[in-house]
């Protein structure tokens, strides 16, 4: 479309960048109204409980106390997902978690409000804690954590799908190998904690917060405080880091804005460091269990895969997380034949949920090991046997994902090549690993079922500049940077040109926010739809004005369009068309296959990637130091590289603390160290030198063929670390974090002659739902959106 | 965020006029140098003094006759920095040099750091936390939680620079109403997590005398996790002296292992007169694990921690012989 791209493939710093250096970004704390409250929210002692009774009689009488509510002031439950309304802004019946919230106060000064909340007396009855998955299996002792699963035990949600004929490719088979891996919990750890500042001021309620998604706040406030949402304006303030762990709407949000509406005067609430533990909806511990057959040649024949989550208290993403860890099996390693059975646990702690890579992480980590010990045991090269299954591009997947371009090839032949993967050092105690992995450029449907577009654009021109408005939240990643990157090669102007307004309820249109790495792709393709329709109007008035014909002979560039200014060319547009403004929207084509369920896993397009990690392992201690990570991510193209090398650098890091060090660890039914000090996560100093390589497929869906980055590169660490451990002490670790006693453990297994090993030791027997039989599609039909509908006769 | 308590803060002009008013405010009045440890704790009602009291400005490195003496109130960073120390006493400096982060250096001070209260991951909580899952011995309840059937709090020794003030045989100045005294660095100490200064409570670090002789090597070695900020999981000073390669005397002392800092003498006394090679190293290192009893109350394992031991005192070992003796 584009002949010659002026701007796209340029490093030009973020918009944002230097506010947020200099502190003049304005973060939701650092929001002050005249007479504004500060709320406090009183969390949950026990982790799970009935609550009898809760007096606030005490804390009202405090000076300084405005307003003080309970779960009877907010009923009503929301949740992310329309199938798990479960949560109450404040739990009026039963707590299920330590910090779950139980009553709020609004008070003059936050001291007033934490007295507050400790004058408030609960009394509580309490239940046994359900605090392990194997607890979460059997029957409940007193009662189930949420009753509306209408089940004696813990499970939250099941899936069970066969793909193809798996019993016929395991028959096939030479050789079968079974493995058990468990994947910790783990946290998101942004550096800003959520906070949120809610005004009521003529019947109209707004709300400024640190969220991923205005439009799902909007949502949830609409629902919890039963306003029309015209009368609700949600606003995100400069995000100081989701990860995913921002993306639900949150009981402080709802809680701050119901307390607005009471006291008619603008209320802040911003967590603690701790408070954020609790919130979390970060990584599920996952126990995996994996069965896979290949032939001689490591040519897979089947797989089946099973996973058990530990969700925390409530359904947050969970209903999808639990489809996420099996269903992109498929798109990295082509699988003939594919069953997965997964379950959802319900436990007495925070409610896990999305976090970078959202239930992937945990099956690559799986998967990768599962697969580097097939090829072990038939004597193949564990990387020629993983190339010999990578996924083609342009095909179908058993479970009838579609893969558009797939550098799975490039990516890995680029970091074999940068870290002589293959003539590497041998000595004891060093080691590299090989991973690839492979994410989602978007979810392919909404998470409510809609038809309407997942992101909308608005471009607006006129003799002072131009503006884009869309409802995306910038939350670091540099989506408002790209937005404006990809208008500004349109109009041929520099991004920090492109005036933006974005995450705002009231102005912006909607765009469903920073989530499954989809802004860059969907909110791009909307953008560069509004920007190429404000480019005909500017071209159109300048061909006129210069007596040109054919419009193709203007050139737009260098803030100029033909022979005038881009301003002067406003004033032309201006003057010939009125008030100049153009749209764009963007809405994934139907990708999933006919059986339900299939709307979990579908992108317009996947991102790539591979790594190679070196490590040295030391076996007296088992402290693992990574020395070096070499990354290749297939992007699609690279709109901006500064950026998209930033999250390639900010994933690994992600992925180094959760293989490492991170965890959600409880004791008693607490978790066991809400800090920042105490949660151990990596600093500069223990992140060692990172090598990127962008690798350019020029993707056919994306805008001038971008994929995504935001998540994709964390994956191929985790795995690649334990791989490289094993490479460098000849010991599997099949549980993360690989703490240095992980490794002594599995080096005396290893010395006693045992299997060399530190991981569970088995996986449970759980009940699953029957089957679902899917037939898969054929490899080669790409047909997707109406053609496919045609094809599958409508329905999802 | 966690907000510091309503409290009284006084600046005395000198150590003694501290003195006075802490033994004037008793269990009411509470030390502050650089704050680093105290403040967060404030926040999190592990302290509820009603005033606290800065500790008067005590600050510099002096290179004296036969030792070195650190003013109290001299921050961790010129301590880690002071060329006199580094030469001298090199151990001790990077003991300084290791504890947290820089900008937390900058604040905290040596005094601070020799006084820093013990820590235990059922201590360091927030008060809603331990609240929540039933207050410790050591503060608000009257059990302790690591070990539930011991009558005394377990909260770990958890100071860089302690194990050196210990194997360079140091004395400490202390100011009280009534004047100034010195001790024994060791007479600081009790194996206590609760009472684990054995000063007076009024009494305050004015500051400490590093005996120094020539042909001393010193070294400390701190295990943590990552490589700044986290307190010490294991950590060994060492003090040295060497006649070619025969030890004439070595004292070991361990951070993180007890609630007070652990001087291990056997493990001294077994190297003196012998060889110091690699057996030596390790066969001390392992008589100095011995007595370490770590619990499950601070990072990772005691399992792990417990083996770690050896590992940092063979690593302290080493590091000291290789220096070079002014």
């Amino acid at each position: 479309m584009t002949p010659k791209l002026e701007s796209v493939g340029k490093p030009y710093p973020k918009v944002d960048g230097a506010a947020k250096v200099r502190g003049q970004a304005v973060y939701a704390d650092d929001i002050h109204l005249p007479r504004m409250l500060h709320c406090k929210i009183l969390r949950a002692q026990a982790p799970h409980a009935r609550i009898v009774s809760v007096d606030t009689s005490a804390a009202r009488r405090l000076p300084g106390v405005v307003a003080v509510i309970t779960g009877r002031d907010l009923p009503i439950k929301f949740g992310i997902l329309p199938v798990t309304q479960d949560e109450a802004a404040l739990e009026g019946e039963k707590v299920r978690y330590v910090g779950d919230p139980v009553a709020a106060v609004a008070a003059v000064d936050e001291e007033t409000a934490a007295a507050a909340c400790d004058a408030i007396a609960v009394e509580y009855e309490l239940l046994n804690p359900v605090m392990t998955i194997e607890e979460a299996l059997k029957e409940a002792a007193q009662e189930p954590i949420q009753p509306y699963t209408r089940r004696t035990d813990n499970i939250h949600r099941q899936v069970a799908y066969e793909f193809g004929e798996v019993d016929a490719g395991f028959t096939a088979a030479d050789h079968i190998r079974e493995d058990v891996y468990f994947f910790q919990g783990n946290t998101h750890l942004p550096m800003e904690q959520h906070s949120a500042v809610a005004t009521y001021v003529d019947g109209k309620l707004t709300l400024w917060s640190s969220t991923q998604v205005v439009h799902y706040v909007h949502r949830a406030l609409a629902r919890t405080l039963e306003l029309p949402m015209d009368r609700i304006r949600v606003i995100g303030a400069v995000h100081g880091g989701g990860f995913g762990g921002k993306t639900d709407p949150f009981s402080h949000e709802i809680v701050v804005a119901k307390l607005a509406m009471l006291t008619g005067r603008p209320v802040k609430c911003t967590l603690t460091r701790e408070e954020v533990f609790y919130a979390h909806r970060g990584r599920h511990p996952v126990l995996m269990w994996v069965r896979t057959g290949v032939k001689k040649n490591g040519r897979i024949t089947a797989m089946h895969f099973r996973s058990a989550l530990d969700g925390g208290a409530y359904g947050s993403y969970g209903a999808a997380t639990v489809f996420y860890t099996g269903v992109l099996q498929t798109v990295t390693y082509a699988l003939p034949a594919y069953r997965f059975e997964g379950s959802r646990l319900f436990t007495n702690k925070p409610p896990c949920g999305p976090k970078r890579g959202h239930g992937t992480p945990q099956a690559r980590f799986a998967i990768e090991m599962h697969l580097e010990k097939i090829a072990h045991e038939i004597g193949v090269d564990p990387v020629a046997m993983k190339r010999l299954n990578f996924v083609k591009p342009f095909s179908r997947a058993v479970n009838w994902l579609r893969i558009t371009s797939c550098g799975l090839e490039e990516c890995t032949e680029k970091v074999l090549a940068a870290s002589g993967f293959q003539i590497r050092e041998r000595r004891p105690g060093h080691g590299m690993g090989f991973a690839i992995s492979t994410y989602m450029s978007g979810a392919g449907t909404a998470i409510y079922w809609n038809d309407m577009p997942h992101s909308e654009v608005q471009i607006k021109v006129d003799r002072s500049g131009a503006t884009l408005f869309c409802g995306a939240m910038d939350i670091g990643q540099g989506s408002d940077s790209v937005l404006a990157h990809i208008a500004a090669e349109e109009l041929g102007l520099r991004p920090r040109d492109i005036r933006l307004v974005t995450a705002d309820t009231d102005t912006t249109p909607i765009d469903l926010g920073s989530y499954s790495s989809r802004v860059t792709f969907m909110a791009g393709n909307a953008a560069l739809e509004a920007a190429r329709k404000m480019r005909a109007l500017l071209v159109a008035a300048v061909a006129e004005k210069m007596g040109v014909a054919d419009v193709e002979e203007i050139d737009v560039g260098d803030g100029r369009i033909g022979e005038f200014s881009f301003l002067e060319a406003a004033e032309l547009a201006e003057t010939k068309f009125g008030m100049l403004t153009s749209g764009g929207s963007y809405k994934p084509p139907r990708i999933g296959g006919p059986f339900k369920g299939s709307g979990v896993g579908p992108s317009p397009a996947y991102s790539y990637t591979a790594a190679v990690v070196d490590v040295d392992a030391d076996p007296r201690t088992g402290i693992v130091t990574v020395n070096k990570v070499w990354i290749a991510h297939d992007i699609g193209r690279s709109i901006n590289p500064l950026l998209v090398i930033g999250q390639v650098e900010g994933g690994v890091y992600m992925g180094l603390g959760e293989v490492l060090m991170e965890e959600q660890a409880f004791r008693k039914g607490l978790h066991k160290w809400p800090s920042m000090l105490d949660y151990k996560s990596p600093t500069f100093l223990d992140t060692p030198p990172i090598e990127t390589f962008l690798i350019e497929t020029i993707d056919p869906e994306g805008p001038y063929g971008a994929k995504e980055a935001g998540q994709g590169p964390l994956l191929p660490v985790i795995p690649a670390v334990s791989l490289a451990v094993h490479d460098a002490l000849g010991v599997w670790v099949e549980e993360t974090p690989i703490t240095p006693e992980k490794v002594l453990r599995a080096l005396e297994t290893k010395a006693k002659g045992e299997p060399p090993r530190y991981g569970p030791k088995s996986f449970p027997k759980i009940p699953y739902p029957p089957l679902v039989m899917v037939q898969p599609p054929a490899p080669d039909d790409l047909r997707v959106g109406a053609e496919l509908e045609a094809a599958l006769g409508g329905g999802s | 965020m966690l907000r510091l308590p309503r409290i009284q803060y006084r600046r005395p002009r000198s150590a003694a006029e501290a003195a006075g008013m802490l033994a004037e405010l008793g269990p009411r009045g509470m030390l502050v140098a650089g704050g680093t440890d105290v403040f967060p704790n404030l926040k999190r009602r592990q302290f509820e003094p009603e005033v606290l009291v800065q500790v008067p400005s005590l600050r510099g490195v002096q290179d004296l006759q036969g030792g070195i003496r650190v003013g109290a109130t001299t921050t961790l960073s010129e301590a880690a920095s002071s060329a006199t120390l580094r030469l001298a006493l090199p151990g001790f400096a990077e003991a300084a040099g290791l504890v947290s982060s820089p900008p937390l250096r900058n604040a905290a001070t040596i005094g601070g750091n020799l006084c820093v209260d013990t820590r235990c991951n059922y201590y360091n909580q927030s008060y809603e936390w331990r609240r929540s899952i039933g207050f410790c011995i050591k503060k608000d309840g009257d059990i302790c939680l690591v070990a539930p059937s011991s009558p005394r709090c377990w909260a770990v020794s958890s100071s860089d620079t302690a194990p050196m003030v210990l194997v360079l045989d140091a004395t400490i100045g202390l100011a009280s109403p009534a004047g100034e005294r010195e001790i024994p660095a060791a007479a600081l100490y009790r194996d206590d997590g609760i009472d684990y200064l054995a000063k007076r409570p009024e009494e305050v670090l004015t500051w400490v005398h590093l005996p120094f002789t020539p042909g001393l090597r010193t070294s400390y070695v701190k295990l943590r996790r990552r490589g700044s900020i986290d307190f010490p999981i294991a950590g060994a000073g060492v003090a040295l002296r060497l006649d070619g390669e025969t030890v004439l005397s070595c004292r070991i002392a361990l951070s993180a292992v007890a609630s007070h800092p652990l001087e291990v003498p056997a493990a001294g006394e077994f190297l003196s007169g012998r060889r110091l090679d690699e057996e030596t190293i390790e066969a001390a290192a392992e008589l100095a694990a011995k007595p370490a009893r770590p619990l499950d109350n601070t990072d990772l394992t005691h399992f792990w921690r417990k083996r770690m031991v050896r590992v940092v005192v063979a690593a302290a070992l080493r590091k000291a012989a290789t220096q070079n003796p002014v």
